[in-house]
């Protein structure tokens, strides 16, 4: 009835690759959290996926608390972004040197 | 012949989710606007939520949608709005020599590594279920109740943690967020209160 599992996980792994990649060069704090959600959503479908296969409700419980603690990770380092930003008038990371030697 | 193999319904829906994720994700690490990124991010999330409805997820698409694409890219959308940072960053400056090919390389080895691990492996590592309930997954309601039912007996112990959680982050994002009120002036006040008294 469906298409294989193996199909959504090669998608999955991709889309964790994509945002892994912006994630290690985008330079701007806000746009690295949106690469972050891109991996934790391709997670999230990892295990979607496995859940379907073993018919087992457990991956998609494992998903819902993913998602409660990327709303918490989003809060509190969007929070940091604004601290910051008054600091330092910019979001980008390179900026952030102050434990620099 | 792929359609013939599988139900062609299937491999449209999955042939529209993966391209929507996909593009959307590479709009949010090409695009250099970051209001233009958080609307790409929601195109990744709604081809997600279409991948999770065709996987008899009904209540996480749901909650996809709403909690990913209805709050925490508007928060996204606040911030950016609220700094004032929808100025373009240039993505063609390259501040790290070698940092892109680097970071191509790298990822590229995780993509084939995890390719290879999911040919090579028959996911056999114990028991195959670990939830209570020995039904199969059901879609609509059946979805929702099994998942409900999951989350306050079996997990009833980590979602109160999560509880906690939330409103940790809350307090924590509303003391980073809140701006320093001037110490001196607030002294002063106290010592006048003090003196007229």
């Amino acid at each position: 009835m469906n298409v294989p599992a193996a199909w959504y996980l090669v998608v999955a792994a991709l889309l964790f690759g994509v945002g892994a990649f912006g994630l290690l060069t985008r330079r701007s704090a806000l746009i690295m959290f949106m690469c972050i959600e891109l991996m934790l959503n391709a997670v999230n479908l990892t295990f979607v996926t496995f859940a379907r296969t073993m018919s087992d409700v457990a991956g998609q419980a494992s998903v819902f608390f993913v998602m409660v603690v990327a709303a918490a990770e989003v809060t509190v380092g969007l929070g940091i972004v604004v601290a910051v930003f008054r600091r330092r008038s910019s979001t980008s990371v390179d900026e952030l040197a102050e434990l620099h030697g | 012949m792929i359609a013939a193999t599988y139900n062609a319904a299937g491999v449209l829906v999955f042939v529209t989710a993966s391209t929507l994720m996909l593009v959307g994700a590479l709009g949010v690490i090409v695009v250099k606007n970051p209001v233009h990124a958080a609307i790409s991010l929601i195109v990744t999330l709604f081809g997600v939520a279409i991948a999770f409805v065709a996987q008899s997820a009904d209540f996480l698409a749901a909650v996809q949608i709403i909690v990913y694409a209805g709050a925490i890219v508007v928060l996204f959308l606040f911030v950016i709005m609220f700094l004032g940072v929808d100025r373009r960053d240039d993505v063609r400056v390259e501040p790290l020599v070698g940092q892109r090919p680097l970071a191509l390389a790298g990822v590229l080895i995780t993509i084939a590594g995890l390719v290879t691990l999911m040919a090579r492996s028959h996911w056999v590592t114990g028991a195959t279920r670990v939830s209570t309930s020995g039904a199969p997954l059901a879609t609509g309601q059946g979805n929702v109740r099994q998942l409900g039912t999951a989350v306050f007996t079996t997990y009833l112990f980590a979602f109160e943690a999560t509880a906690v959680l939330l409103i940790i982050a809350v307090v924590g994002a509303v003391l980073l967020a809140r701006r320093e009120r001037r110490v001196d002036e607030t002294l002063d006040d106290e010592l006048d209160v003090e003196v007229r008294s």
